[in-house]
């Protein structure tokens, strides 16, 4: 049947099965490739999108479990006070090596500095532990963060 | 290293480009033997000057977060005068005829030889081409051409006051014969080299737009996802794809003589597909493996003489003669690369033509396995190259490549591949297992007076680059293990080549040294604590020849505060290496706790990688190397059982997060030597470091990777 969606403050019709996991209707139906699929089961973290400002798997929730909440990924996140103060901080720290992981990096960050503006080391181990990056760029991670916390 | 011609000749030409600007062709050296004698001029990196002032830089090196794609264009802008930001980079065109070297097809980004192989070249066809846009201006204003000066992308002619801009230039330059002789910049006159120039990819990496090979859409692309025979090398027996077929949005089931595809509107309804599917396998002759049957082979192997890959002074004269001998055998599992991006590849079959789309770190070798796998000539296959996320060597090989054609070929229109993470794991192409078994002899002063390393495993370029496979032996799987920076007066080293059945191998970041670097240092640490002396100190005596060596051994031993006491169950551990064309040490500081769990705290690494092309670019590679072992030492192991892969995504191929990095201090020691490779060289280092580092904190030496915690348990 199809659903609509709210995606970065558009609606999207979407004809597909109800349990098809967002991150399948973002990538192949709405053609936003920024949200990255890495494992499937909520296991790295590279689909975190919003959905109504709550850091999501898009890989595990089914479309149907959406309803009328606002998702926003990373193609909007920029437009969010917290979400360009990470950008910012990911350009000048260089955070990014493959880069692949760092979309659903981004989304937790903001997330993080959403509900905590000054996050300590405890608070960003707990947000960021569940986003893999096989590059290893935890260490700027974290101090990008904090640099996005002290702007 | 495993193949490095970096003083072979390169070739340059120049001409005008199409739109009247100027263009230089250059060969670059790309890390294989087999361009040696090729008489034709085979270009495969291009620069290109347009009218309106851009350059335009196409190579054959691809990124996949190395930071290639920044430090690459530096060395022409630094030589060309201009700004870095001037320098763009194109993609990998859809014409094989710039990409295929006619003789192998082997062109790959690997073995951490992109800016060995381009230091020379590069800029030196940025100082030509800067030399050409002078000579034109100089004819255009009549004046002497040393006394013109280049600035920002600007011919200016001091005297008279006068300047022109590159692009005004290019036409006329592209007349200019090219000069014969060109004189480089000194170091001290660098403004770019040196500097931690921004990263020329990171704000698409940022904001969503960066467009990776899983990204590619062509028009009325289908997503298509895959399961392969659970045992390499069986085969599908039997199929019942009716519920398969049944859910919507799965448009086809493609059933190959391996492996089942399920192609659908979207991966969501291809996943659910697959797992409707009911197949029955025909295991093969595979079916029975197990890693232990393959280690133990290769135990055994290690009891007869292999090929000789060094041979030092008097092995076992030294050996029969020592006061003191230290014997141990050591083993490193298979290990998949785990890249973030899962495989896919995006294939288009028409009826006289293919079209590819991925990210490869060897597009040569895609198009040609492409090619074979559609029958078609090598000239009908396009391939598009994208940014790669995350290649560490499994990018290298071009299997995902044969399958998505064998697919694609039974599909109507472009589909796209990919795979589950599961597939990923388990019909990954794996670092070799090794087994190891080394002796030591000590003179009465604890100074080793011998050395024996006899080890065994599968040779990934004998099945890669055959030509470098030569008498039993190749230049990667010996990489550390022979021509070591310790004075070892009699040293002796063998290599047997074993291929395990039933798994295929394939580089690893690291390569033959993630293997070699840790047997070596482990072995020297252990030698070091049966004298009784100090870790550091005992290697610090044996690095008469290798002064580099010694610099970057003291330097981190330093800045780790090597010798003040720690706590209970908290160690340093060492690791020296010259791998890559780069010295480097790490200090490891490890916590075990009393359940056996390790933490690394902290490391120290000291680097010599001889000049410097951005400092940044070298500290975040060094961060991802030991970030990348430490995953490996602590948690990386894949297993057979029954021919299976065991491992089968994140939970139980476990990953480093957040929450477990060490802190990481990088001393970079400045050079004027030529660059050393730096993409790997933090992986392989740090593994010993740790392992060496649980030694001093536990006082179990730990001989088998990756580190068992139950052995560790207080």
């Amino acid at each position: 049947m199809a659903f609509a969606i709210n995606v970065n403050g558009i609606t999207h019709s979407v004809d597909v099965d109800g349990d098809t996991p967002l991150l399948w209707v973002l990538r192949d139906v709405l053609g936003m490739t920024g949200t990255k699929f890495g494992c499937g089961m909520a296991l790295c973290g590279a689909c975190t999108v919003h959905v109504d400002d709550a850091p999501t798997r898009a890989c595990i929730t089914p479309v149907d479990s959406i309803g009328k909440s606002q998702i926003t990924t990373i193609e909007a996140i920029g437009k969010t006070a917290a979400g360009a103060k990470i950008q910012k901080a990911w350009l000048d720290r260089e955070v990014v090596q493959c880069g692949y992981c760092q979309s659903g990096q981004i989304m937790s960050a903001t997330a993080l500095l959403t509900s905590k503006p000054h996050p300590t080391d405890a608070d960003i181990d707990d947000a960021m532990s569940g986003n893999i990056c096989r590059c290893g760029t935890y260490l700027r991670i974290r101090e990008a963060i904090k640099q996005a916390a002290s702007s | 290293m495993m193949f490095d011609h970096l003083s072979r000749r390169s070739f340059l030409q120049a001409g005008a480009a199409a739109g009247g600007g100027l263009m230089l062709s250059l060969n670059l050296p790309l890390g294989n033997d087999e361009t040696e004698g090729a008489d034709t001029f085979t270009p495969n990196a291009f620069i290109r000057i347009e009218r309106d002032g851009s350059i335009v830089l196409i190579m054959p090196y691809v990124e996949m977060g190395q930071g290639t794609y920044t430090a690459i264009p530096m060395l022409i802008a630094e030589e060309l005068e201009v700004d870095l930001k001037q320098v763009r980079l194109e993609h990998a065109p859809p014409n094989e005829k710039f990409y295929v070297n006619p003789l192998l097809g082997v062109q790959a980004t690997g073995n951490s030889n992109a800016m060995r192989g381009a230091w020379q070249p590069l800029r030196q066809a940025g100082a030509t081409a800067r030399a050409m846009l002078v000579a034109a201006a100089a004819k255009k204003w009549n004046v002497d051409s040393t006394s013109c000066r280049t600035q920002n992308g600007e011919v200016l002619h001091p005297p008279s006051g006068r300047s022109i801009k590159y692009g005004a230039l290019a036409a006329d330059a592209a007349r200019t014969a090219v000069p014969e002789k060109i004189a480089l910049k000194q170091p001290r006159d660098f403004k770019l080299i040196g500097t931690p120039a921004k990263r020329l990819d990171a704000p698409a990496k940022v904001d969503g737009t960066a467009i990776y090979g899983i990204d590619v859409r062509p028009p009325g692309v289908k997503i298509a996802t895959l399961v392969q025979s659970p045992v390499f090398g069986g085969r599908v027996k039997k199929m019942d794809d009716a519920a398969a077929k049944a859910i919507k949005g799965v448009r086809q089931i493609v059933r190959l003589d391996d492996a089942v595809a399920v192609v659908a509107d979207h991966m969501g309804a291809a996943k659910k597909g697959l797992a409707a599917l009911v197949i029955e396998w025909e295991d093969g002759p595979h079916a029975k493996v197990s890693t232990n049957d393959i280690a133990s082979e290769l135990e055994k192997a290690t009891l007869n003489a292999g090929p000789v890959a060094q041979n030092v002074g008097d092995v076992a004269k030294a050996l029969a003669g020592a006061a003191t001998k230290v014997e141990a055998t050591y083993q490193v599992p298979f290990l998949a690369h785990a890249t973030m991006e899962p495989m896919n590849c995006t294939v288009h079959v028409r009826k006289d033509s293919c079209e590819v789309w991925l990210g490869s770190q060897a597009i040569a070798r895609v198009q040609t396995s492409a090619a074979k796998a559609a029958g078609l000539p090598r000239d009908k296959v396009v391939v598009h190259n994208h940014l790669i996320g995350g290649g560490f060597g499994r990018r290298l090989e071009a299997d995902g490549v044969i399958r998505a054609v064998e697919i694609a070929k039974n599909v109507d229109g472009p589909v796209k591949v990919v795979w589950t993470r599961e597939e990923d794991i388990q019909h990954a192409m794996y670092r070799p297992y090794w087994f190891d078994r080394l002796s030591a002899g000590l003179d009465d002063q604890g100074r080793p007076v011998a050395w024996k390393n006899r080890f065994a495993g599968s040779s990934v370029i004998a099945r890669w680059l055959p030509p470098g496979f030569k008498d039993g032996l190749d230049p990667d799987s010996t990489e550390g293990a022979i021509d070591l920076v310790y004075n070892l007066p009699n040293l002796h080293v063998e290599y047997v080549r074993v291929e395990p059945p039933g798994i295929p191998t394939a580089f690893w970041r690291s390569v033959g040294p993630s293997h070699n670097v840790f047997v070596t240092e482990s072995f020297i640490d252990e030698i070091a604590a049966a004298a009784k002396q100090d870790a550091v100190a005992y290697r610090q005596a044996l690095l008469g020849k290798s002064p580099r060596a010694k610099v970057v051994l003291e330097l981190a031993a330093r800045k780790a505060g090597w010798g003040q006491p720690l706590s209970e169950r908290i160690g340093r551990g060492v690791s020296l290496q010259f791998v890559f064309g780069t010295y480097m040490a790490h200090v490891a500081e490890v916590e075990v706790a009393k359940n056996g769990a390790v933490r690394v705290r902290r490391v120290v690494c000291a680097v010599d990688c001889g000049t410097v092309v951005n400092p940044d670019t070298v500290r975040a590679q060094i961060q991802s190397g030991i970030i990348f072992g430490t995953t490996a030492a602590l948690y990386g192991e894949i297993t057979l059982k029954n021919g299976r892969v065991e491992q089968t995504n994140f939970d139980t191929y476990q990953m480093l997060r957040m929450n477990e990095a060490p802190e990481i201090e990088v001393h970079i020691v400045e050079s004027a030597e030529p660059p050393g490779g730096m993409g790997e060289c933090g992986t392989s280092a740090i593994v010993p470091a740790i392992a060496n580092a649980i030694f001093a904190a536990t006082g179990k030496r730990l001989r088998k990777m990756p580190v068992d915690t139950a052995a560790l348990k207080q």
